[in-house]
């Protein structure tokens, strides 16, 4: 009986996605195999960055053919995907890491990525809400950031590729075997499933590695490259231990997410309260404003981490009809498009830009990457990453309290008089009909009245996104609203 | 923890975790409330509560994470703070329910219970033409304080069939304290039309679209103040692992949940009113500081308004038509303005939430939540912290030296 499919693919993250996309690009049939959402693992949990990485010559191959693509790929990228060409600024505390920033520099102009040193000063009027002091940075203009889960998705729709809303339970030998006994024949099978390719694919070198992440609400401009510090040097050896890194990166919504950390030997999914404080007190250790911002998600996700850092990427030992697209590591979102077009160029026989050798299952380990020192670990690049039934009637009758006294307070600039103890929705109410403008730039107004809703929030006192109906009126107090 | 802990700490100091922490603090305890609200009474008293505080009361803070077992983190406007407890009794209450139909995200459009909280934020109603709609006694008590304080409620529009509300009131008859509450009620709005089978599917500029038997017309109106019920507010429970069902927190007898030294009382463990959520926290109350037989006392009380509440749940259930209010473009998500014609191309929650945005927002879900439950069958998923958007400062803790 003849195969189903050219290329059968287990996992539909970024990479399986990516694999897809480029198989089917070379006029391949082509199945992805995923029982939860299109990029709903580590895809979902990472920051989304797209950097050339320098640990080791095979690292730099991969990362920077794999931007390539995805500056030729961004004008074709749907407005969800919402792609950010903002750069990489790598930041440099002491005189230490200025030193890695010269090296850095010269490894970039070697090889053609464009780089540029930035001091003290550049450095504080490029990013103001840096803490004052730095050494300076490296900017890496070319670098970007952009949404993982609709990238992914956007890859796969571009595929046509078939999809089985199944678990994979096996694979080898041409086939993927599902949870409910249904067997897809491939010519190429191709195991992508992350930090769990292990259970499909026992004895492989792919570990979980844990990290969290921490996202704010919206504050545009806050912070405007990708800013990594360049302090892991300092940590650098402790291979296994866990360790955090200060990661901040604008969204294109305004919003800040903040890494990094890494834990190997964590299974389980939940937060980790005493890791996600030392994320988030480095973080605020290079930007001390951050601790007034407001988070409104945090999470955790799992990077497959291999010893020498590299990704398994090609025919696996043993079973030439079985392919392995896993073990990126921190770098999935940007290797993706490059690891589709090896797997593909395999596939087909051929080969693509860069040499396959050093990401062979196969591989010798410490022939191309960079298994000591570990200089990636510290985390510059995370992926994985009413009422009551007010009773039948309403409740005892309570007089309302003698309002004699009044509070004013400034409304845009306006002076407002409201009863004492009325909240600050009152007297924006009072003032103008819009408290704040929508995403998409509807006027709006409060809906609960009880803090639940977050439509009612203005700026009080200079804090951003207060809840206008949970906060009383106090003399004096500056409320501002965007409408 | 050390000495510094509460030995029982009661989140919500509405009328379950006032009669919780009463309990508590008159049985000796140390006990401390904690409340998002400026002032305790909840929602139902909200700012009009007179009472004294039985024990110390943390006001406008709101628990925001669970660094540890038998810690909390406490956040309010001003500062972070962390309190120990050995027994916690969440009584965080419930919040409206809120439906998409065309034009519920304009700024006149506001819940029930919301347009009543803000009138006892301060907000001036006196004179508004004010049209009630959506689902539930709530709405009676909303029209009813409205026009006590001067405005012009045109009409309830209640979504529910009089059939079903007319068994209801029947059945009120075992329950006289309930009946007459129920007739002084209707004094109150006596003149106020209510329309029963009738509802809103439409708000404009001017006023709002109503429908009942086949019939559609518009209701000029300042303020349309419209919700559909309640919903339990179960996300801090479900943090702390508590199993979590349908209708609420799931509590035994003595109204502890599913995690042993944490008990639930009033709305969050379902619907059930004001009476219920007293006699919760009381059970609560005593079961936290190891008086079980005060406790069983209140036993007898609680199964007769459990009844009661189920038959409330059934008069006012939602009907099937109100799946049809939101169109395509309608936004279903107002935090992140995610359209319901995308999400309701989605598989679930998760999907929704990855691929459309709908409940990234820092309503956290909590409003399309309630909506996408009723429309599309949709549960929420697990909760993470903070359990409330909250200061980065609020996560990073107290600074603690590195191992």
């Amino acid at each position: 009986m003849g195969a189903s499919y050219d290329v059968a693919i287990a996992g539909g993250g970024i990479v399986g996605a990516a694999c897809a996309a480029a198989c089917a690009a070379e006029g391949l049939s082509v199945a992805v195999v995923e029982p939860g959402p299109i990029g709903g693992g580590a895809t979902a949990a990472g920051m989304g960055h797209i950097v050339v990485m320098d640990d080791s010559p095979a690292q730099i191959a991969l990362t920077l053919s794999s931007r390539q693509l995805w500056i030729e790929l961004s004008g074709e990228l749907p407005a969800d995907v919402e792609y950010l060409p903002c750069g990489t600024m790598w930041v440099a505390a002491d005189e230490e890491e200025l030193a890695e920033v010269r090296r850095k520099k010269r490894v970039y102009d070697e090889i053609g990525v464009r780089a540029e040193v930035v001091g003290p000063k550049e450095l504080a009027e490029a990013e103001p809400n840096l803490r004052p002091g730095l050494a300076g940075g490296l900017f890496v203009a070319d670098d970007s950031v952009l949404y993982p889960p609709c990238a992914a998705r956007f890859l796969l729709e571009r595929s046509k590729a078939a999809r089985i809303a199944q678990r994979a339970v096996e694979i080898g030998g041409g086939v993927i075997k599902l949870r409910d006994g249904t067997a897809i024949s491939a010519g190429v099978t191709v195991n992508a499933t992350g930090a769990w390719a292990p259970e499909l694919t026992p004895g492989i070198e792919v570990r979980k590695r844990k990290g969290h992440l921490a996202i704010t609400d919206r504050y545009p401009g806050y912070v405007r490259a990708v800013l990594i510090e360049l302090g892991y040097l300092k940590s650098a050896h402790a291979t296994s231990a866990d360790s955090v890194a200060f990661n901040a990166q604008p969204r294109k919504t305004g919003q800040v997410l903040i890494g990094s950390s890494r834990q190997f030997g964590a299974e389980d999914a939940s937060i980790d309260a005493h890791i996600l404080r030392r994320m988030l007190q480095r973080a605020e250790e290079y930007m001390p404003g951050l601790g007034k911002l407001s988070a409104i998600r945090t999470w955790t996700g799992f990077r497959a981490a291999t010893p020498d850092k590299l990704p398994l990427i090609g025919p696996c030992p043993g079973d030439e009809r079985l392919f392995l697209a896993t073990g990126h590591e921190g770098l999935g979102i940007t290797t993706s498009l490059a690891t589709g077009k090896l797997v593909a160029a395999q596939v087909m026989g051929r080969s693509w830009a860069i040499p396959a050798e050093p990401y062979l299952p196969g591989r010798k380990a410490e022939a191309h990457g960079n298994v000591s020192g570990d200089r990636n670990v510290a985390g510059q690049r995370e992926e994985a990453s009413m009422a009551r039934l007010d009773r039948l009637t309403i409740g005892p009758q309570v007089d309302n309290l003698p309002h004699k006294d009044t509070v004013t307070v400034s409304v845009n600039g306006v002076a407002v008089t409201v009863p004492a103890g009325a909240m600050v929705s009152a007297a924006v109410a009072m003032a103008v009909a819009t408290f704040r403008r929508s995403v998409t730039g509807e006027a709006r107004g409060p809906l609960c009245g009880m803090g639940i809703c977050f439509e009612c929030r203005v700026t009080v006192d200079g804090r951003e996104h207060s809840r206008s109906c949970q906060i009383p009126c106090a003399p004096g107090m500056e409320v501002r609203t965007d409408g | 923890m050390g000495d510094g802990a509460y030995d029982v700490v009661v989140v919500g100091a509405g009328p379950a975790g006032l009669a919780a922490a009463r309990c508590a603090a008159e049985s000796g305890a140390r006990a401390a409330m904690v409340d998002d609200n400026p002032r305790p009474g909840g929602q139902i008293w909200r700012g009009e509560w007179m009472g004294r505080e039985p024990c110390t009361t943390f006001c406008g803070t709101r628990v925001v994470a669970v660094p540890e077992p038998g810690v909390i983190t406490l956040e309010s406007f001003d500062g972070t703070l962390e309190i120990g407890y050995r027994k916690l009794v969440l009584a965080t209450g419930a919040r409206e329910r809120f439906l998409p139909f065309p034009g519920w995200t304009l700024p006149h459009v506001m819940g029930a219970g919301g347009l009543q909280a803000l009138a006892k934020s301060g907000l001036r109603i006196a004179g508004k033409k004010v049209v009630v709609a959506g689902s539930g006694p709530l709405l009676l008590a909303v029209a009813k304080y409205l026009r006590g304080h001067g405005a012009d409620v045109r009409l309830i529009a209640e979504q529910a069939d009089q059939a079903a509300l007319t068994r209801f009131g029947a059945g009120l008859i075992r329950h006289p304290g309930k009946l007459a509450q129920a007739i002084g009620l209707r004094a109150g709005l006596l003149g106020i039309r209510y329309l029963t089978g009738c509802w809103p599917i439409a708000a404009g500029g001017a006023g709002v679209t109503l429908r009942r038997a086949g019939r559609t017309w518009d209701e000029p109106c300042d303020y349309l103040a419209c919700g559909f019920g309640l919903i339990p507010n179960v996300e801090l429970a479900a943090l702390l692992g508590c199993g979590v069902g349908a209708g609420g927190v799931e509590v035994d007898e003595y109204q502890q949940t599913s995690v042993a030294g944490v008990y639930c009382a009033g709305e969050a463990t379902g619907i059930g009113g004001l009476e219920l959520s007293e006699v919760e926290g009381e059970i609560a109350g005593y079961a936290a500081v190891g008086r079980p037989e005060k406790a069983r006392e209140f036993f007898r009380a609680r199964e007769s308004q459990r009844r009661f509440a189920a038959g409330l749940e059934r008069a006012f259930a939602l009907r099937n038509e109100l799946k049809t209010l939101p169109g395509d473009d309608t936004l279903v998500c107002r935090c992140e303005d995610v359209t319901f014609g995308r999400v309701r191309q989605c598989p679930g929650w998760r999907d929704a939430k990855l691929h459309t945005r709908c409940g990234m927002g820092p309503c956290q879900g909590r409003v399309c939540g309630g909506a996408l439950e009723f429309l599309l069958g949709w549960r929420a998923e697990s909760v993470r912290p903070p359990v409330f958007p909250a200061r980065i400062e609020s996560l990073s803790g107290p600074r603690c030296p590195q191992p």
